[in-house]
Formats: C-alpha cells, structure tokens, sequence
C-alpha cells in the first residue's frame, strides 16, 4: 500500500467516472430513414422538409368551405375559433393587437407544417398534401400575400415573406 | 433581534400595519399569550366533545387506488375548454385550497392542444433523430432499464397570470388568476444520455420535441435546456398521469410549461429553431413598438401569497399565518419579502425548507390583523439577486397588449368585513 490513500480514492473515482461514461444502456434501436420520413413531419423556416405537391388559392377555398369554415368562419374572419385573416396595423399603440397569419405568423412555412399536423381540429392528419398547399395558398391569399394565380408548393411557399417577418427580438434576461 | 423572549414578551413588529417578526410564530404560546390576541372562542358545551358515529362501528374497506376524503370534494381542478371541443384548453391547480409545495397528480394544473390521448405505452416509441450520428427508436421497455434521476419541479405555463396585464384588476380568485402553475416530483431519464447515445452532430444548437397528441404538439428547445432535462417516466411516484404525458413527457426545469411537452415521441437535432406555431404565433411577449420578444424560456422570478387570497376571507381580527408560494426558473429563491401596507414597508419571511432550485418555495409570515384595511403583497428575489418587479415597472417595460409571462408583484386588499380582493397598488 504504498499508494496515498486520497490518491487511490481519486484513481477509482475517475476510472468510474470514465466507465460510465463509456458504458451506457444502449437499448435504443436503430432508426431506418424510411419510418423516420414518416413521422418526421415538422418543416423547417427555410422550408426544409416541404413534400412534393401543390395547390392554388381556388382549390384552397373549396377545401376550406368544407373543412375549416365551421371553425374559422367566412374567409378566415374567426369565431368561433382562431381568426386567421386581418389584423393588419393592430400590433402597434394601445388598441387590441389582433393576431392572425397575416399579421402576425413570421413564417408561412409554420402554417404548413400547422396545418397538416394539427388540421383540421377534429381529423387531422387527414388533408392530403395537395389539399395542405391549397389551404395555405387560400389563406395567405385572403391576407394579401399572394396573388390569386400562385401556385404554392416546396419552392414557391418557402420564399413567402410574411408581412412580420422581422417583429420578433429574441429575448434576453440582461436587457 | 437576539434577545430572549420571555413568556411576557410580545412578538416584535417587523414591518407596517402588524407584520410580525418571521421567527415569531416558532414560540407562538408565548407570543400568543403575552400579545393576549386569543380570542373568545364560542362554546360548544359538552356536544363538541361527544362520541361520534365513527368510533362506534367498523370503518370502511379497503379500495385499490384511494381517494381524497368526500368533505374534500371542493378541492378539485377548474377548466374551460376551446369553442367546439371538450377537452382542448386549460385546467387549472387549486393553490387556494393546498398546502405544502407539491401538487397532487390529480390536481396538476393541464394545458391540451387536442386533448389528452389514450396511448398504450407498448405501442409508444421515442424517436430520436435529425443531426445525429445513429438515429435511436427507444420503447418504454428499454427506457425503463436506463439509470434514472429523481428532482422537484414547478411548471407554469408561459400564459400563467396574464389577466394581471389588463388595466383593472380582475376579481378572480388564486385558482382563476395564478392556478396554471403546479409542482411534482419528477423521474425519469436525462436526455443527455438518451442525445450521448445518438451521439450529437457539433452545429446541432436546437432540439424540436413532439407529442403523440391529435395537435402533434412541437416546440423548439435550444441545446443548453438539454443540461437539466428529463424524459419524466414518473410524477410524484407514479406513472405521469395520461394530463401529464403518459407514458413519457419532456421536463425542463424552469422552462415554460409549453416547451415541457407531454406524450414526447420523437425530438430531432436541427441547427436552428423549427420557428413552430406555438414558438412564433403563441408565446411571445408583443410589446407596444409592435415587436415580440421571442424565445421567452425560463419563468421568471415570481411569488404570490396563497392565504389570504380572493375567497379565502379572513375571520375577525388578531394573529394570522400570512403564507404563499415562490419560484424562479432560473434557480433558487433566496428571500421573499411580505408587505401589509401595500408596499411601504416590508419584512422578510421564513421559507420553508428544503428550497429547491426551479421548484415551488412556500413562505410564511406572522401577521396579526388589526381588522382594519390593509393591502397585502410578497415580492420574491433569486440567488442572481433579481428582485420580483412591481406591476407598475413590468407593465412600464411591456405594455398591456401581451398576455404572456407577467411576473409583477400581486396585491390583494383586506377590508374591514376581513373580504380579499385583487387590487393594483
């Protein structure tokens, strides 16, 4: 024992240490990038993830008279659910700030990834990817975004710029 | 303040309008007696002291899971849902009527996107994926083998308080103002190990987390969080509650209720945020210049005391525990101050050990009630030495046209009747 006792007691410590760093579980299986691509269904802001399809404002409104309307009203103007349409002007001074896509989402991106992951409330999931395009093209054509012969689809909907784009800071807790 | 009390003694005043030195209450006889505050209690004769029902016959049988007594039957979460839905909005946590730091299961306040899910936890699946070395799919079988960590945490939602923003105070009691806060005792797996495993690309900065609910709920999480967070297994000792997550929720301390999603299924690595619905379009403080501030993660610094509050009036006056509830998502509360004229004067309370970073701190404080009109308020500080802003300051800052995050002292107002409303002051 000619080792100092507090020496031996650091030795064991760090060859524990690195053992457990070393040795984990390792229960997890592999994930095949098949059955990864069908969940991974979020969409990145510079429309990383947008599938293939399309869909124009026109083919929008008929799938929104049909699905959304009951919710979201005529045109997006809400009630009894979430406004989607308008707003503009409202987010500045001491009137009620009326936050809809239009006024107020950064990213169109977010409305697709929204919509097909959540919409609508009582069948999601259920819009084909054609039909989540023409939802979005609807919706962002009633806001003035774009023009009612665009097209929206992987390419054209990523390069949308939304009226707020630049209204968001990051925070900071040191001001 | 060192002296010894004697028996004769009155507890000395640590502040205005009767606040009482914190440590008074531990020799309550003596200061009771000497202050000569007790008061004539009705009597009840000798019907108060007779043998009651229970004690002449068998109590009742075992049940398998057991439930609060019938006579507490007040003591339950209070909700309201979306137009068009049962069970999509928020329930809320009954800090009135509780005690203590920790939320029962049943009574953990809830925020559902598309209500709560029936998940068969065989058929559950973590996916973790996107800028790692080996994409992992874990079951609730194998996540049960991996070494586990126990720790106390509140969550709020990020929306918690913000009727406190409108300009006239909204007469709600303590479940309806501040009930989407609740505390538990969380186990589970560290994510780190889960993120070791997969083993983590360097320019991954960002997490996206997502719920198995109809909403397929998703919130970015910036790498650092990963530090403390949770794959929660466990709530208070149980299984996380189907309200809660079952079988598995995101818990990150601190962090704002929305971020800690339940019913986690998959997280990918991304470089940047994924900019989701709730992280652009919710969740962000709009300020008068009509800018948002962003990525508002930790809850900031914040007390309220719990009794009194709205409803829970006081019943003539002398000597009261003046008690309530702190935390900070940046880490421990230090001190809570407590004030009974409205903010002139203030004293500090005792906290109630073990205070636990990120987890609800209870603070008591002797008062004794002069029955006149008094304006109650606790203002908390954090081991950073932040110190829990006046309403007046925060909206100052930030204006009214947000509802999110507000953190400004609350002031409730005794009146001579011994009634408690919400007040500004």
């Amino acid at each position: 024992m000619s080792t100092p006792r507090h020496l031996s007691a650091a030795l064991a410590l760090f060859f524990l240490s690195t053992a457990a760093l070393a040795e984990t579980p390792d229960l997890g299986r592999p994930a095949e990038p098949e059955e990864i691509a069908v969940w991974d269904i979020s969409i990145g802001p510079d429309g990383a993830g947008l599938p293939p399809g399309n869909g124009t404002p026109q083919q929008g409104e008929t799938v929104y008279t049909a699905k959304c309307l009951p919710c979201h009203g005529e045109k997006g103007s809400g009630k009894p659910n979430d406004q989607l349409v308008g707003g503009l002007g409202t987010l500045t001074g001491d009137q009620t700030a009326v936050k809809t896509v239009g006024s107020f989402w950064p990213y169109a991106t977010t409305l697709f990834d929204y919509v097909r992951r959540a919409m609508p409330f009582n069948a999601p999931r259920s819009l084909s990817n054609d039909e989540v395009y023409a939802v979005c093209a609807y919706i962002l054509q009633l806001n003035g975004i774009i023009a009612e012969s665009t097209v929206m689809n992987a390419q054209t909907l990523a390069k949308v710029q939304m009226p707020n784009r630049d209204g968001f800071v990051p925070f900071s807790r040191q001001k | 303040m060192g002296r010894k009390r004697s028996a004769g003694d009155a507890p000395e005043l640590a502040a205005g309008n009767g606040l009482l030195d914190r440590r008074a209450l531990l020799a309550a006889g003596a200061c009771l007696a000497g202050a000569g505050t007790i008061p004539a209690r009705p009597a009840f004769g000798a019907a108060e002291l007779s043998v009651e029902p229970w004690m002449t016959e068998p109590g009742a049988p075992f049940v398998g899971y057991g439930q609060p007594s019938k006579f507490e039957a007040k003591v339950v979460r209070t909700f309201a849902s979306a137009p068009g839905t049962t069970g999509t909005g928020a329930s809320r946590t009954p800090l009135q009527r509780l005690n203590g730091t920790i939320t029962p299961n049943g009574l953990h306040f809830e925020r559902h996107h598309s209500g709560i899910p029936d998940i068969d936890p065989d058929l559950h699946r973590l996916l973790i994926h996107g800028l790692v070395k080996r994409p992992l799919v874990f079951t609730l079988e194998a996540l049960a083998r991996y070494p586990m960590e126990t720790r106390v945490s509140f969550i709020e939602c990020g929306g918690n308080t913000g009727a406190l923003y409108q300009k006239e105070p909204a007469q709600l009691d303590l479940q309806a103002s501040h009930g989407l806060l609740s505390c538990a005792e969380w186990t589970g797996v560290r994510l780190a190990l889960l993120l070791e495993e997969a083993g983590v690309e360097p320019q991954a900065q960002w997490l996206l987390a997502e719920g198995a609910d109809a909403a397929g709920m998703s919130r970015s999480v910036p790498m650092k969080a990963v530090d403390e967070a949770l794959v929660a297994l466990y709530q208070n000792g149980e299984r996380v509650r189907p309200s809660n997550g079952y079988p598995l929720r995101l818990l990150l301390p601190g962090y704002e209720g929305n971020m800690n999603v339940k019913w986690l299924r998959r997280i990918k690595v991304t470089a940047g945020p994924t900019m989701t619905k709730d992280e652009t379009s919710k969740y962000t403080i709009l300020l008068p210049s009509g800018k948002s501030l962003q990525f508002v993660f930790p809850i900031e610094t914040k007390s309220v005391i719990t009794h009194p509050s709205p409803g829970l009036n006081m019943k003539g006056a002398g000597l009261y525990e003046i008690s309530g509830l702190a935390w900070s998502g940046y880490g421990k509360i230090t001190q809570v101050d407590v004030s009974a004229d409205g903010g002139k004067s203030w004293a500090p309370t005792a906290l109630q050990e073990p205070v636990l970073p990120k987890a609800l701190t209870r603070f008591r404080m002797p008062w004794r009630w002069d029955g006149g009109s008094a304006v109650l308020q606790s203002r908390a500080t954090d081991g950073s030495g932040y110190v829990q802003p006046t309403r007046a300051a925060l909206i100052a800052e930030r204006g009214t046209k947000t509802f999110y995050h507000f953190n400004g002292i609350t002031s409730w107002a005794i009146g001579e009747r011994g009634e408690v409303r919400h007040v500004y002051a």
